[in-house]
Order: structure tokens, then C-alpha cells, then sequence
């Protein structure tokens, strides 16, 4: 009766593996989307010191960076440290108009926690992160109570003794 | 003529090829976290607490332009700077309303009279360099911390260090107002009293 004999595969069909691509390019976008590069280009040398007495600074979202240092060699700019706002080179005065931009990118809840973390070149002299510490007092000054924040030196853990080498 | 069909190629190795980017974004992407020193800007001009420190309640620290360190006016190593800082802070050499109960350093009249009213000042150069004056700021902070913990450890057999990591576990279980009205005694029974004068004299 039966005109087509069909041959019986008896054999466990493969499990196709054709969708495994899919799934792992899935995971590494998650990965490329999710992981947070540094960011902001750094223009200058950065390299922190070392302190142990430190703690943590996790809510990232509250930190507004605010660096100073040498200038990359490859920048041409000589020795003397600059500081660096964001993407580009900035003077001391530009850091008023930065802490209040930085505030109203903020929404209003998390306004009165922000912090200001210096991220200060070891090598630079005090004249200039005192200059800092001055314009962020001025800021302070001007009474809008969102701009009472914590301060942070922001350093590498280890021993304080190391910075002298 | 018979049509010829581009063969298939084979995507069996796009899997490997997706998994070796996987695993390169998966080392190289540093969920970085900072650390650092917290400080608390002071108010734009100084007032000094309740008119005038005494001078005997005065440590001055200060770092000039060659970067040594000056504690009262005389050189110091800066790996000595926090016994030299506990020892000032510890004194408890005040009588009367200013006795220190809990103070166990020498009681030197020339020195402090209570935690509560001595107070670090802390100076530098323009010329100073910056990892000293972090050194020089870890080391006095180091001082408040060993102060402190010694303390909790006394009276609530934990240090101090460990009650604040408590307070920022979410999952710490135990009364968390206890907790943080104990970490408040603490602070108060050695306040971080730390002025960062602007240099006056310029050198």
C-alpha cells in the first residue's frame, strides 16, 4: 500500500547550534552597552597618590570629576599644571560655571549630595589645588544650599609613605 | 548548463569568533570604583569657634616649600606626625569642666586640654607638593581613626571602622538607630577639628 517507504533515520536529529552566535552577540552587546568607559579623556598626567585612610566613593552618580596635572606631553603645552573640566582644559575661573552646570544636570533630590572629587596629579604643586579649594569655597559662598558638599581628595589606596618615593 | 550555487558558507566558527570579542570586552572593561580622602570645604571665611583658640590647644602642622614637615615649628618625619598627632589630641591635660575622662595621654598641661577643644591646623606653600600633603592629611585623618576605634572598642567591643562599614551594609540586621547614635558619640568624643588655613605668608 504504502507507495513511498520512507527510510526511518533512527538516529537523534543534531541539535542545531546555528543560534549560539546569536546568543553570545547578545551577551557582548549587554557588555559593550553596559560597561561604562572612563569618561572623560584625560589631556593631562594623572596619576593619583596613595592614601589608606580612604572611603569609597560609590554613588557615582553624585561625583563631579574635577582634575588637574600636567599636560599630556603630546599636547605641547609645557610643564606648568593646568586643570581639566570635562573633555578640555579649563582655568580657575571656569570651575564656578562648572560646579553650577554640573548641579543642574542633577535632578532635584540628589542636588544637596553632590560631591566634588579632585583628581590631582601627585606631582602638581599646592599652589594650584589651593586655588581649587578656594573657587569651591566661593561656590559654596554664593548660599545655594546645593552646592554644600563633601570634598574628596581622590587617591589610590596604599600606603602613605609610598607617595615619597 | 547547469546553475551553479554559491556554497553556504559554513557559520560554525561565528560562535567562537563572538565569544573571543565576549571575552575581551569581559577582561579589559574595569568596573572602576574611586577612593579617596573626604574633606569638608570650610565656610568661605573663617570664624574661629568661640572667639580665640589658646595656643596650647593649637597643633600647628605645616608643610613649606621643600616639602619637610613642621609640627610647632620644629622638623618632623612624617611617619612620625600621627603619634606626635595622637599624643596632642590624647593629652586631656585640662582640670575641672574640661577634664577628659576617657583621654588616657599624658595629661601635659602645655598641651590640650580635651579632644573636643584641641585643633589641628594644618598649613603648606604654594611650592608643597601634593602627594605630601596627602601623606600629611592621611596621617592626621589616620590619628582621629585610631583615637576612635580605640574608644568604641572600649565601650562597645567593636571598632569604629567597622561600625561605620555596618551602617552602610544594607543587609546589617541589628538596630540601625543604635548604631548610628553610638557612631555620633564616638565622632563627638574626638570631632575631626582639622582647619586648613589659607597660607598666609607667602614664601
Amino acid at each position: 500500500m504504502t507507495t513511498f517507504k520512507t527510510k526511518k533515520n533512527n538516529r537523534l536529529p543534531e541539535i542545531s547550534t546555528a543560534s549560539l552566535p546569536d546568543i553570545v552577540f547578545m551577551l557582548l552587546f549587554f557588555f559593550m552597552v553596559a560597561t561604562v568607559m572612563r569618561k572623560d579623556v584625560l589631556l593631562i598626567e594623572n596619576e593619583l597618590p596613595y592614601a589608606n585612610q580612604v572611603e569609597k566613593l560609590d554613588k557615582k552618580d553624585l561625583v563631579m570629576n574635577i582634575y588637574a596635572g600636567t599636560p599630556s606631553s603630546r599636547y605641547k603645552l609645557g610643564s606648568e599644571a593646568r586643570i581639566q573640566l570635562n573633555d578640555k582644559f579649563a582655568n580657575i575661573s571656569d570651575i564656578k560655571s562648572f560646579v553650577l552646570e554640573e548641579r543642574k544636570l542633577r535632578i532635584e533630590a540628589l542636588r544637596p549630595f553632590l560631591i566634588t572629587s579632585l583628581k590631582v596629579d601627585k606631582n602638581t604643586k599646592m599652589g594650584l589645588v589651593g586655588d581649587i579649594k578656594q573657587e569651591l569655597r566661593a561656590v559654596n559662598a554664593l548660599k545655594i544650599p546645593a552646592c554644600r558638599t563633601g570634598r574628596y581628595y581622590t587617591t589610590k589606596v596604599g600606603e602613605a609613605m609610598d607617595n615619597l618615593n | 548548463m547547469a546553475r551553479r550555487f554559491a556554497p553556504s558558507v559554513n557559520a560554525g566558527s561565528m560562535a567562537d569568533i563572538a565569544f573571543l570579542l565576549l571575552i575581551f570586552f569581559l577582561v579589559t572593561t574595569t568596573i572602576q570604583t574611586d577612593y579617596g580622602i573626604s574633606r569638608k570645604l570650610p565656610p568661605l571665611i573663617d570664624i574661629p569657634p568661640e572667639g580665640r583658640i589658646k595656643e596650647k590647644n593649637l597643633f600647628r602642622v605645616e608643610i613649606n616649600q621643600l616639602n619637610e614637615l613642621l609640627v610647632e615649628g620644629a622638623k618632623m618625619e612624617i611617619s612620625a606626625l600621627k603619634e606626635a598627632a595622637i599624643a596632642f589630641l590624647d593629652n586631656g591635660g585640662g582640670s575641672e569642666d574640661l577634664t577628659c575622662s576617657y583621654c588616657q595621654g599624658e595629661g601635659d598641661i602645655k598641651s590640650s586640654d580635651n579632644p573636643d577643644n584641641a585643633v589641628i591646623s594644618l598649613s603648606n606653600s604654594r611650592e608643597t607638593n601634593y602627594a605630601t600633603y596627602i601623606a600629611v592629611q592621611n596621617e592626621l585623618v589616620a590619628a582621629y581613626t585610631q583615637l576612635r576605634n580605640r574608644e568604641a572598642r572600649r565601650m562597645y567591643g567593636i571598632s569604629f571602622v567597622e561600625m561605620e562599614e555596618n551602617l552602610k551594609n544594607p543587609r546589617y540586621q541589628r538596630d540601625w538607630h543604635v548604631l548610628k547614635e553610638r557612631i555620633k558619640k564616638i565622632q563627638s568624643m574626638y570631632p575631626e577639628k582639622l582647619s586648613e588655613a589659607v597660607p598666609k605668608h607667602q614664601y
